[in-house]
């Protein structure tokens, strides 16, 4: 098994662990790093997968970048709202379904 | 064709730097040029026939990225531009000028625009999950902007889940570029025809349950109603007109594209999307029965009729299912933009939101009542309207194939939405007790509500050039 | 229940994702596209002499002007989301902090500056001196040197969206010529440096906005 081979299986325990997070946990900031697992999971298997022979490619890295940028806006976003939410209900979950 | 994303993406950018809530003028002057241009796009397509394409950066595919305005891409754009210029009229007379929920909105629409037509124009999938994120993001910012808790913990779940969608997407990205060494949708192609592991499939589903939660088609669907029924009226209609139909364009674009030979060789996959798109019509319309708010109505309907749209998947390897699901894509999003526009103009006058509170709207906002029912009417699909068009054809690519119970859905569906459309007008025709005071709304709002309402029954009568637009390929 | 049932789901999709990951995959030229043979055959009309700067800001440069986007776009969704009526209150801070903080935070632009300039041929570029700059002023914040963002001055918004509009012009400028971001090869490198530059200073403020609006404070009682 190559090095990137094992990046990416890493990446795959990761994003399932992230999603799983997303999903369970009511904590809004423990969501949101969960949220960056997830997210940390899928560069490492773009990263990893795409290193074939042990020789780097650098498109996939530079992905990983703009990626990463993205996930950045992503998750200040978030924090954001999450901040938002704290200063006019007090609570760091999410209020229950009222529909 | 470039110019559809770099205008919208330089409005934006100014009305953020001009005084907040400034920018209105910039920002309907650019959709207006967009407008023109999109007519210009699809002409050209039309026309000619054939795809227009643009390597980016000079380079091509697969080094570069590629853009591509083919029929559907042509079509998808054209629908953009018609909901969003009557929109942001709409929205300049909407907000008041000191409206903190309004200070931000000509950048953020600005920007969720851009990510539209960069979505439609694109073919490359990584490119794609760019875009895919721009949209998401604005359109959360958007329904959280200067709200309340309430506000706040509905973009969050609405954040969440598009956050999630992206997220499946992108890991798809990634095997699909650890399996080929190229994300660009042309090359893709005959890569996958040729060869597709067990990773590709993977890929496929990911991308595939990623793109139905932001699409929110049942049991997806969970998001969308507080955040469509939540948002201010203008937000509302951009969510549900456009945004959501973004998504699907990209499912349907690579069902039909990349991952056609997967779903050839397992044919009763298309079933699945279809299935789902018959319980969303009934639950979504059931709901919409139920529902006391109006706004929450309006939202319950767009997931029924979100349904619509995946019951052309079994039917993609025939004839004019294509042009069925882009004919509902325009009725749907040209009318619930008109729905929830009227309903705006409803909720400004009466001061609430409550079906049982639009007794006698017809003496004192006679226009905005009939375009709400002409949107009505498009959304039952009584002729003449796009409606009507776009069930006729589904109806009829169902029969050329010999799927009779989708015919039953459609037409069932049809006879549920006339169940919840007649609850409010019924209310609305209520003569109400003189004393009953009505807030004064401006006239712009009634008009543009009128404009978008007619827009999508008229539809229907020049609804063949669109399908005609819709059949060039890519 | 539903912890057991996601967990196990997402266990049995990690198992299933690594059993097709240790499927040998195709190489080329059997199948699939190797493009790092194509980014080095055109490293050369690219401008700079780095692979990835080469494809953030030339062969795929148009992700990254929509990714500037994006992140211009959440720095805007968060002072849309609500203005927090503010009261910065002071802290107390090390004097020994604040010193090495006004001594690192100068030292902290000029790296700044070295890894812009370092983009061309090795690891560096826009986003990492953007990243630094905004470093120096939360670092700046942290100690107390640098009050928090309240609502952005038109100065600082045009600082906010120098960079992406640079970007914009341009690519559209290119577009006239060409192709959208197509840059001839004589001027590219210094086009790309002129696009760094405006992008590093917009990014700094933007991480930095992203920190320092986020960070003003709701007061105790509200």
């Amino acid at each position: 098994m190559s090095s990137g081979l094992l990046f990416a299986c890493v990446g795959a325990l990761l994003f399932a662990m992230g999603i799983a997070g997303v999903i369970l946990i009511g904590h809004l900031l423990r969501r949101i790093l969960a949220f960056n697992v997830m997210g940390s999971g899928a560069f490492l298997i773009l990263v990893g997968l795409a290193q074939r022979n042990d020789v780097p490619d650098p498109v996939p890295q530079a992905m990983v970048l703009t990626g990463i940028v993205v996930t950045v806006a992503a998750t200040a976003l978030a924090l954001a709202l999450v901040r938002r939410l704290f200063a006019l209900t007090g609570k760091l979950e999410l209020p229950a379904d009222e529909t | 064709m470039i110019w559809l994303i770099l205008l919208p993406l330089l409005w934006a950018s100014l009305a953020f730097v001009l005084e907040p809530g400034r920018g209105k003028w910039l920002a309907i002057t650019g959709l207006a040029m967009q407008t023109w241009l999109a007519f210009d796009l699809a002409q050209k397509v039309g026309a000619g026939g054939s795809a227009i394409f643009h390597a980016v950066g000079g380079w091509g595919a697969p080094l570069g990225i590629d853009l591509t305005a083919d029929g559907l891409s042509a079509a998808m754009l054209l629908l953009t531009q018609c909901v969003a210029l009557p929109l942001a009229v709409y929205a300049s007379a909407y907000y008041k000028r000191d409206d903190a929920a309004g200070a931000y909105f000509w950048p953020l629409a600005g920007f969720l625009i851009a990510g539209l037509n960069a979505l439609f124009l694109s073919a490359d999938l990584f490119n794609i999950y760019i875009t895919l994120e721009l949209v998401g993001l604005a359109a959360v910012g958007l329904v959280a902007a200067g709200g309340g808790a309430q506000q706040v913990a509905t973009a969050l779940r609405y954040l969440f889940a598009t956050l999630v969608g992206s997220g499946l997407y992108l890991l798809g990205v990634a095997l699909i570029y650890g399996a080929y060494g190229t994300v660009s949708i042309a090359v893709l192609t005959p890569l996958v025809t040729s060869e597709a592991p067990r990773l590709v499939w993977i890929a496929g589903g990911l991308m595939l349950v990623g793109l139905l939660l932001k699409t929110a088609l049942f049991p997806f669907h969970f998001w969308l109603p507080p955040a469509h029924g939540g948002a201010p009226a203008p937000v509302s209609a951009l969510l549900s007109a456009l945004v959501v139909k973004a998504s699907f364009y990209l499912i349907l674009r690579l069902w039909i594209g990349p991952f056609a030979p997967l779903i050839a060789v397992a044919e009763w996959l298309a079933w699945g999307p279809a299935a789902l798109g018959t319980l969303a019509i009934f639950w979504g319309s059931w709901r919409a029965i139920r529902a006391e708010r109006l706004k929450m109505l309006i939202a319950y309907s767009t997931v029924a009729q979100l349904g619509y749209l995946f019951l052309i998947f079994p039917l993609l390897t025939g004839h004019g299912a294509i042009q069925a699901g882009v004919m509902q894509a325009f009725a749907h999003g040209l009318a619930k933009a008109g729905m929830f526009v009227a309903a705006g103009v409803f909720i400004k006058a009466t001061g609430q939101d409550k079906v049982s509170g639009l007794a006698g709207v017809v003496e004192r906002l006679p226009i905005t009542l009939f375009a709400f029912g002409l949107s009505c009417m498009t959304l039952m699909g009584l002729p003449p309207s796009s409606g009507f068009l776009a069930k006729w054809l589904l109806i009829e690519a169902a029969l050329d194939r010999g799927y009779w119970w989708l015919v039953v859905v459609v037409l069932a569906g049809g006879l549920l939405a006339a169940v919840y459309v007649f609850r409010v007008l019924r209310q609305a025709f209520l003569l109400a007790p003189a004393s009953t005071p009505l807030a004064a709304v401006p006239r712009t709002l009634e008009w543009t509500a009128f404009a978008l309402a007619t827009a999508s029954v008229l539809l229907g009568l020049r609804g063949v050039e669109l399908v005609q637009l819709v059949g060039v390929p890519a | 229940m539903k912890r057991f049932v996601v967990g196990s789901g997402a266990l049995a999709f990690a198992f299933l994702l690594i059993g097709a990951l240790l499927e040998p995959l195709m190489e080329p030229p059997s199948g699939g596209v190797d493009l790092r043979t194509a980014v080095a055959a055109n490293m050369t009309a690219s401008g700079v002499e780095h692979p990835v700067t080469a494809v953030l800001l030339n062969f795929r440069g148009y992700d990254t002007l929509l990714e500037i986007a994006v992140l211009l776009l959440a720095l805007i969704v968060i002072l849309a989301s609500g203005i927090d009526t503010a009261s910065d209150r002071p802290r107390a801070v090390n004097p020994i902090l604040q010193t090495l903080a006004r001594l690192a935070a100068p030292l902290m632009v000029v790296v700044a500056v070295y890894l812009l300039w370092a983009g061309a041929f090795r690891p560096g570029g826009a986003f990492q001196a953007g990243a630094v700059l905004a470093a120096a002023a939360v670092l700046l914040h942290l100690t107390g040197l640098l009050p928090s963002w309240q609502v952005p001055t038109l100065t600082l918004r045009w600082g906010l969206t120098a960079g992406f509009l640079i970007f914009l012009a341009v690519a559209a400028g290119l577009l006239t010529q060409g192709a959208l971001l197509q840059y001839p090869p004589a001027q590219a490198g210094m086009l790309i440096l002129l696009i760094e530059a405006g992008l590093t200073l917009s990014l700094g403020l933007i991480l930095a906005g992203l920190f320092l609006f986020l960070s003003r404070d709701p007061g105790d009682d509200s």
